[in-house]
């Protein structure tokens, strides 16, 4: 909890705690933690002397945060237009064929978060999912498979 | 470095900089746009860069990763300059073979050429093939050939100029003056003449005012703006710190979608350079002008596109808009004058102030004037990003530019402006392409966004998509938007479930026309666009789907059926193998068959036969 709360108020210093650094604090939060535990909201609150009730709605607001722990691993398939028509939707089932998760999602060993993303701008290689950050692109269902079972061995 | 205090020392730093670039005989460009780069550019970086280490000729030889090229269907891109050669698809193991035969021997490696898919010849030069030689490229010719993290790459090209022409010759009144002349409407969708806006936010009252830029491109199917940002950041930036010159801004702030982490550390970056070298922070080039800029990331909300939301969400609030009747120019962020503007638009400022707005309002048509990048994406064969004069004809973009439908399909729509725009169906191929015209063809410019579909796209689906879209994307703060268009889209499902009935299509329509009048924002406003031109153009479909229960481009689940055909089925079991829900009966040899019963429509059998006897009923 205090290495918790160390990492929080390093993040704080950094962006200065005034209200126009909320967004960014909170990102930064929830990037180094991969979620923004409850701890961390009240100490953001308590520093930049904003109501928790303006911290929990804009948490609750923005898509990219989330107020459970997430996967190591983070699987986005964009479902952006171009990765529509070209079959993200496909590729969504195919997940929910293979481990059981809808998207918004972890498994339960928290070892897979499964999310969908509207357009990440790399339309031209449609259509693409992005795995920790790195983008793969013109997925098909069956990559799509052998995408997961990677993951998995990585992480078993 | 030293900073430059005044604009001759511009000039001066310009002239050192071409003069340490002397002995450079050869300059290999790397396209690493996000396109390329999702296809391993950056290992061909790195590759070239251990090649000529190796053989000890970085001297005369210089790697440069570029932003996005443009021609992101050919990626990974390689040109070697001076003589422009252009390779495609290239892979590392072939940057030894380039880098022998063709930068030190002035080879021309034939295999690795584009091929024009209509004469089936090769093209040995980026400025010959068809997809550049159609295009008009002014704000976007930079960002393929710049080295983006160096500053002095930029400058070398005339960039800041602009700024110190600006700062020393202009006032900012003129500055105004001459947007005004080019014409310049804003790019983000809604096109308000900029210069217009500069002066409303001049004239405005208040001591501090912000100058700032909206990279927050939220519209599924774009990336122009991405790319812009990623590949030439001073190029915005400078389009920035002229504005704010203009409008007497001190402090500004660029808005960049957290999902684009390349382009925010650009801009980070770009940021930086600009103050080591005197171009941004206090007493830019030795004036009395000073102007700081911030970058803030945004949390992924579509609704911070809007000005209202963005500067909502700047202030540490949730991103919800406001209504318009006091514009953001006079009271936007905490309250204070505040000029947003998109990334295209900053883009194509310094062109303007270099050139001159007569020769900006030279291009274009009568009240669309200059460029637009769309981004081509979908059902064709060369996706990429498209400079081209407003007023070219949807056919040249399409045919000549974009090389037509792949696999030999027809074109059926191309869908414009994002989830505020609409679909323009094959029989207006020949609309010239401006804000005026799309509009009456009940679409809209939006951003730029451009997906072409073919007839294996279903429009029911795609406005299902849409609305989707925005029952996700909507704050919740009206209820038109927040309750009405989840009810469009429950009627919308239920058309492409099975479950429509004549009365499905009255009530769709009524919400359209109030939800249009009644919403507070853009978004809500623009909400039921994809439906009413999807409705306009392909009312059959729609009826198909309520009457029939038919959906004719074979997409909508529940009114399709996957068949084996008998004949062409060889019992090889790839299907039946690889079907996740055991769908598939059959023994080795024979004929298969499909359980409907069992059959989820995943398509996975389709993509696994080798013999195409898989179809869809």
């Amino acid at each position: 909890m205090e290495q918790l709360l160390q990492d929080v108020d390093a993040v704080i210093d950094q962006w200065g705690a005034k209200p126009e650094s909320l967004l960014q604090i909170m990102l930064d939060v929830n990037h180094k933690f991969n979620y923004l535990p409850k701890e961390s909201l009240l100490r953001i609150s308590e520093r930049l002397r904003m109501p928790i009730n303006q911290i929990y709605s804009v948490a609750n607001f923005f898509k990219v945060f989330s107020l459970t722990p997430r996967g190591r691993t983070m699987v986005q398939v964009c479902t952006g237009t171009a990765c529509h028509v070209k079959g993200a939707p496909k590729l969504i089932d195919r997940v929910r064929q293979d481990l059981g998760l809808e998207p918004g999602q972890t498994t339960e060993d928290l070892a897979l978060t499964l999310e969908t993303v509207n357009c990440v701008g790399a339309c031209a290689s449609a259509p693409v999912v992005v795995v920790n950050g790195e983008t793969h692109s013109e997925i098909t269902p069956n990559k799509m498979a052998s995408l997961i079972k990677e993951i998995k061995a990585k992480s078993a | 470095m030293k900073r430059l205090t005044s604009i001759q020392d511009l000039d001066a730093l310009r002239q050192q900089i071409l003069e340490k670039r002397k002995h450079i005989r050869k300059r290999i460009r790397v396209c690493n746009g996000t396109g390329c780069h999702s296809q391993g550019s950056q290992k061909l970086v790195d590759a070239f860069e251990k090649v000529l280490s190796e053989k000890g000729l970085t001297r005369e030889y210089m790697v440069v990763p570029t932003g996005c090229n443009g021609f992101c269907a050919a990626g990974p891109i390689v040109v070697i300059e001076p003589e422009e050669v252009f390779y495609q698809k290239v892979k590392a193991d072939r940057v030894l073979e380039i880098v022998e035969r063709s930068v030190l021997g002035g080879e021309v490696i034939e295999d690795l050429l584009y091929v024009d898919p209509t004469t089936g010849n090769r093209i040995v030069h980026e400025y010959e093939i068809p997809f550049f030689a159609k295009q008009q490229r002014i704000v976007f010719k930079d960002t393929g050939s710049n080295f983006t993290r160096d500053i002095e790459d930029y400058i070398s090209r005339g960039g800041y100029s602009a700024l110190a022409k600006a700062l020393s010759s202009m006032t900012p009144e003129q500055v105004i003056e001459e947007v005004k002349i080019s014409g310049l409407r804003g790019r983000g969708g809604g096109g308000f003449p900029t210069g217009v806006k500069w002066e409303s936010c001049r004239r405005a009252h208040g001591d501090i005012k912000y100058v700032m830029c909206n990279a927050d491109e939220g519209d599924p199917g774009a990336y122009m703006d991405r790319s812009l940002l990623e590949g030439n950041p001073h190029q915005v930036l400078e389009g920035m710190i002229i504005g704010g010159y203009a409008i007497g801004a001190r402090e500004g702030y660029i808005y960049v979608r957290f999902e684009y982490p390349m382009a925010v550390e650009n801009a980070i970056w770009a940021i930086q350079q600009a103050k080591e070298y005197g171009l941004l922070g206090e007493n830019i080039l030795g004036t009395d002008f000073s102007l700081d800029i911030h970058v803030n990331r945004g949390a992924g909300a579509f609704i911070c596109g809007e000005s209202t939301a963005l500067m909502a969400s700047l202030e540490g609030k949730i991103g919800e808009p406001r209504g318009k009747h006091i514009h953001t120019v006079e009271k936007g962020l905490w309250n204070r004058p505040s000029n947003l503007n998109n990334v295209e638009t900053w883009a194509n400022v310094p062109l303007i102030i270099n050139n001159g707005g007569a020769w900006y309002a030279s291009i274009g048509t009568e009240r669309s004037k200059g460029t637009k990048i769309f981004s081509l994406v979908g059902k064709i064969n060369n996706t990429g990003l498209v400079e081209v004069a407003m007023g070219t004809p949807l056919r040249t973009i399409i045919e000549d530019i974009g090389g037509g439908i792949p696999g030999g399909r027809k074109f059926k729509a191309v869908q414009t402006g994002g989830p505020s725009g609409g679909c323009v169906p094959e029989r207006l191929i020949d609309l010239p392409v401006d804000f005026e015209r799309l509009k009456e063809a009940g679409s809209m410019m939006g951003s730029g966004g451009m997906i072409v579909m073919d007839e294996a796209t279903c429009m029911v689906d795609v406005a299902r998509y849409f609305l989707n879209f925005l029952v996700e994307e909507s704050c919740g703060k009206c209820i038109p938007c927040r309750v009405g268009v989840k009810r469009m889209h429950e009627l919308v499902v239920d058309m492409c479930e099975g479950r429509g009935t004549p009365e499905h299509l009255t009530k769709l329509e009524e919400l359209c026309h109030a939800i249009e009048e009644t919403a507070l924002c853009g978004l809500g406003k623009s909400a039921p666009n994809p439906v009413l031109s999807t409705l306009r153009y392909f009312r059959d479909e729609y009826e198909a789907h309520v009457y029939d229960k038919k959906c004719s481009a074979k997409i909508c689940k529940p009114l399709i059926q996957y068949i084996i055909d008998m004949d062409k089925c060889t019992g090889c079991g790839a299907c039946r193998r690889r079907c996740p829900e055991n769908a598939i009966i059959g023994v080795n040899k024979e004929c298969h068959v499909i359980d409907e019963e069992l059959c989820v429509r995943c398509g996975i059998c389709i993509e696994t036969c080798k013999f195409k006897a898989i179809y869809i009923e």
